[in-house]
């Protein structure tokens, strides 16, 4: 597999990164040479192995769905850039039409 | 008496016997940050104000005859652990500013146990390197060399406690980054068995590979933070629903019989003879305390290094896709929120966006079961042979990295060179096992070489008791870093 300019500006769209034409570049050299070492992995036969997702055995730890204290709306908000009453303002995420 | 020379478990028998206070030894940390920090620069920020409080409320409960593991005693927190009011950045501009509004499940069991919180250490951004170089913010230099790495990512923390500004310190290990700045700096650095440590309150950078760790320069003194901080959470879906035990009394010395298990596949080419000779010295003196030593193989050794940099980072690029300007941290208005969230993440560092590159590339469409799919797989393989040699031995004993520091820019122009250093580290993370490291020797440039070893998955205990049988017999511990 070879890592080209428009696969690393197609990650860097799923990503949300915004990269200067050298930043692609940089990061076109450096991933490849990351992904080349990481096919090592391709020696291995893994046919019968089952994947490891989490290091716990642990599943479905749940709770009563009863409403517990949590933050207080000021301390949600504390942080925020902007905000509106008791909500984060953004930019619009769908088009007013 | 220099209070500053006290190990923690030192100033908790001053403290017990009435000859010094928590303030005065909160104090002696303060002024001592002051003459020394500006050339360590373990600290992002330091919290007088709120330290000497601290210290007073600790005096007063002391007064009244509460104890605890740390009852008084100044410690240091990684800034990647949300301390309440306190500005906390995880090392990167993205958070520059961010107050964290409640507190880490960890930093709740500090104020409970009336530690002392000094301030919030210097980190690599978001817990990613090996060095503390990838702080945006500046680096942090090893007290024993100021030319040198303190190591990372919890380098700040490891450069607050070697250079006597801290009696401990909180620091988290994700693939080495609290063992690996422990063997560069002198330390005891505890990686605790994943479910130990709540990770409810610690920024995320790989949810099932993060772990917070404890330094000290002594084992006791690693222990009794350790002891403080660990236990059930409700709050972390991974935290274990265990009793908590008792770890301080583990350590009584005695390791005759224990079966000590030494890998093979750390002992390779391009490793510092020193560390090698260090670490096989190292051994024979836990042979001459009664262990017995045999060689064991852990064969899928060579590929945790690649699992590892698929793993970590497609966690990474789903872990830090919240950093988008969003709810907290500073907001880079674009045209349209799509040039919002662009411009708003253009404040990561280059480190961080390479690994949330090759994360979100290893998990794409078309590349899932190639990459991620794969390495999960091979992460089987390297948690079987784990098992499979604890059916043998009790602990595992190698070095903790194939170096000591090295030089502040040496390895920044290449990624990989820096992984490189975390090769040893890496597999105890991806089998969910648990490690220390301690201080075993100095290269012929005074710089410290670490002595990890490894326990079977809970088993802390095993690997506490034999680290502080070597200590015991040691001397290692007793020297102090000149931070020059």
């Amino acid at each position: 597999m070879n890592l080209t300019l428009q696969d690393v500006e197609k990650i860097a769209a799923l990503a949300r990164l915004e990269l200067s034409q050298d930043e692609k570049e940089t990061y076109l050299e450096q991933l490849s040479a990351i992904l080349e070492y990481a096919a090592r992995l391709n020696l291995l036969d893994t046919e019968e192995v089952p994947p490891t997702t989490s290091a716990v055995t642990l599943q479905n730890v749940m709770r009563e769905d009863v409403v517990e204290p949590s933050l207080s709306v000021e301390d949600v908000l504390f942080n925020a850039p902007e905000s509106f009453q008791s909500q984060f303002l953004i930019q619009a995420v769908l088009d007013a039409d | 008496m220099d209070l500053t020379l006290l190990t923690l478990t030192e100033l908790r028998e001053a403290l017990r016997r009435g000859e010094t206070s928590s303030v005065e030894a909160t104090q002696a940390m303060l002024d001592r940050i002051v003459a020394t920090d500006n050339r360590v620069k373990s600290y992002l920020t330091v919290a007088d104000e709120l330290a000497l409080d601290q210290a007073r409320s600790a005096d007063e409960r002391r007064a009244r005859g509460e104890e605890t593991t740390v009852l008084g005693v100044p410690v240091a927190v990684k800034d990647i652990i949300c301390t309440k009011g306190l500005e906390t950045t995880a090392g990167s501009k993205i958070l520059e500013g961010f107050i964290p509004p409640y507190d880490a499940f960890v930093v709740e069991k500090l104020r409970e146990a009336g530690a002392v919180i000094l301030g919030k250490t210097n980190t690599d951004e978001f817990a990613m390197g090996s060095s503390t170089e990838n702080s945006a913010y500046f680096t942090t230099s090893n007290p024993w060399n100021l030319t040198r790495v303190p190591g990372g990512s919890s380098g700040g923390s490891a450069a607050a406690v070697a250079g006597r500004m801290a009696y401990a310190a909180l620091g988290t290990d994700t693939g080495g980054s609290v063992r690996q700045p422990a063997s560069f700096c002198n330390l005891v650095g505890l990686r605790p068995t994943y479910g130990r440590m709540s990770r409810w309150g610690v920024i995320a950078f790989a949810s099932s590979l993060d772990q917070v760790g404890t330094f000290g320069r002594t084992v006791a003194d690693c222990v009794a933070l350790f002891q403080a901080t660990t236990g059930y959470d409700r709050r972390d879906s991974t935290s274990l629903n265990e009793p908590v035990p008792d770890f301080e009394s583990a350590l009584v010395g005695d390791i005759h019989g224990l079966r000590v298990g030494v890998p093979r596949e750390y002992f390779i080419d391009g490793m510092q003879p020193e560390v090698e000779q260090a670490v096989r010295t190292a051994i024979d003196k836990l042979a001459d305390l009664g262990a017995e030593i045999q060689e064991i193989t852990l064969p899928h050794t060579r590929y945790a290094l690649p699992v590892y940099y698929l793993i970590a980072p497609a966690e990474a690029s789903a872990n830090l896709a919240r950093y988008d300007g969003v709810r907290y941290g500073p907001r880079v208005r674009g045209e349209d929120l799509l040039q919002t969230y662009r411009q708003t993440r253009a404040l990561f560092g280059p480190e961080v966006k390479r690994r949330i590159m090759l994360g979100t590339y290893a998990l794409s469409a078309g590349y899932y079961d190639a990459y991620y799919g794969r390495a999960l797989k091979v992460r089987t393989l390297i948690k079987n042979d784990f098992l499979a040699a604890f059916e043998q031995v009790d602990i595992i004993a190698a070095p903790t990295s194939p170096t000591t520091a090295f030089a502040i820019g040496e390895r920044t122009a290449d990624p990989l060179s820096m992984y490189l250093a975390d090769t040893f580290t890496l597999p105890v993370n991806l089998a969910a096992t648990c490690g220390l490291s301690l201080p075993c020797g100095f290269d012929n440039q005074g710089l410290p070489i670490g002595l990890q070893l490894i326990g079977n998955t809970l088993q802390e205990s095993k690997i506490l008791n034999a680290a502080f049988a070597y200590e015991q017999a040691t001397e290692w511990h007793k020297r102090l870093a000149a931070c020059e």
